[in-house]
């Protein structure tokens, strides 16, 4: 993992990952950082880390199908929204590019295994948006607002 | 921080699990793999202890539910003990709280 620019407070943390598993408990850890520095408490924190790490963990399962050796690169910026302060969360890759539309989350009265990721992060993000980015792959924008 | 089973204990009433460390995309495959294994002894009740678990992601809580799936189909039961406030919002989230028995010891739970 690199950390691009290390940053003052109000500018944007840039990571630039592999898409290693093993990776992600550096990001968890950086966005629980800003997560904490923003004001959310605890138990917003670990489901803000949760929705970030499922989201990345749906780039490399899906996006990259597994492969390591690909790049992620993740824009982590504070905000604030009529007056509300909260952190945009930029996720992008370079791998196959799906239509939006189809991402969505899978009815959980149908219990089974996978397919949870998307659902995770919709429910805890205030705004999620999936879009083809330009050159390939896929831009991620998810926003959590503190609450008012 | 590696996510791994720390310790399985088995007696006439079922085995116990403990996990441990950081269930996510890196150590869901061991995970699985050994719980799959204890499967195979068709334990009665199954206990995974999550006393120990900083973290589970989604792969891990698909991991127990293909666990469930398993033991119910051979007439087991899996039972979770003792996740943490972080560990237990993912059940919450997912709504898979209703759906999983989750206990807050392990006597209860062998107990069931």
């Amino acid at each position: 993992m690199s950390v691009l620019d290390p940053p003052p407070a109000d500018q944007p943390t840039r990571i630039r990952i592999q898409s290693d598993p093993g990776n992600l408990p550096k990001v968890r850890e950086a966005v629980r950082k800003v997560a904490h520095e923003v004001g959310f408490d605890e138990d917003c924190i670990a489901r803000i880390v949760l929705a970030v790490d499922e989201a990345i963990t749906n780039v490399i399962k899906h996006g990259y199908e597994g492969r390591c050796d690909q790049a992620v690169e993740v824009c982590v910026t504070r905000v604030r929204e009529n007056g509300r302060e909260g952190i945009r969360f930029e996720i992008r890759d370079f791998g196959k590019q799906v239509d939006p539309d189809t991402i969505c989350g899978r009815d959980l009265k149908d219990v089974r295994p996978g397919g949870l990721g998307v659902h995770i992060i919709r429910s805890v993000m205030d705004r999620v948006v999936y879009a083809p980015a330009e050159g390939g792959g896929m831009r991620l924008s998810m926003i959590k607002l503190l609450g008012p | 921080m590696k996510g791994t089973i720390k310790n399985i204990r088995r007696s006439e009433r079922g085995t116990v699990v403990e996990a441990s460390g950081e269930i996510d995309l890196r150590y869901q495959p061991e995970f699985q793999e050994a719980l799959l294994s204890v499967c195979e002894e068709k334990p009665p009740v199954l206990v995974v202890h999550l006393g120990d678990v900083e973290y589970m992601d989604s792969s891990g809580v698909g991991t127990l539910v293909k666990i469930a799936h398993t033991l119910r189909n051979q007439e087991g039961k899996l039972v979770l003990v003792a996740p943490t406030e972080r560990v237990r919002s993912i059940f919450e989230i997912t709504t898979l709280d209703k759906y999983f028995t989750i206990l807050d010891s392990e006597e209860e739970a062998l107990a069931q």
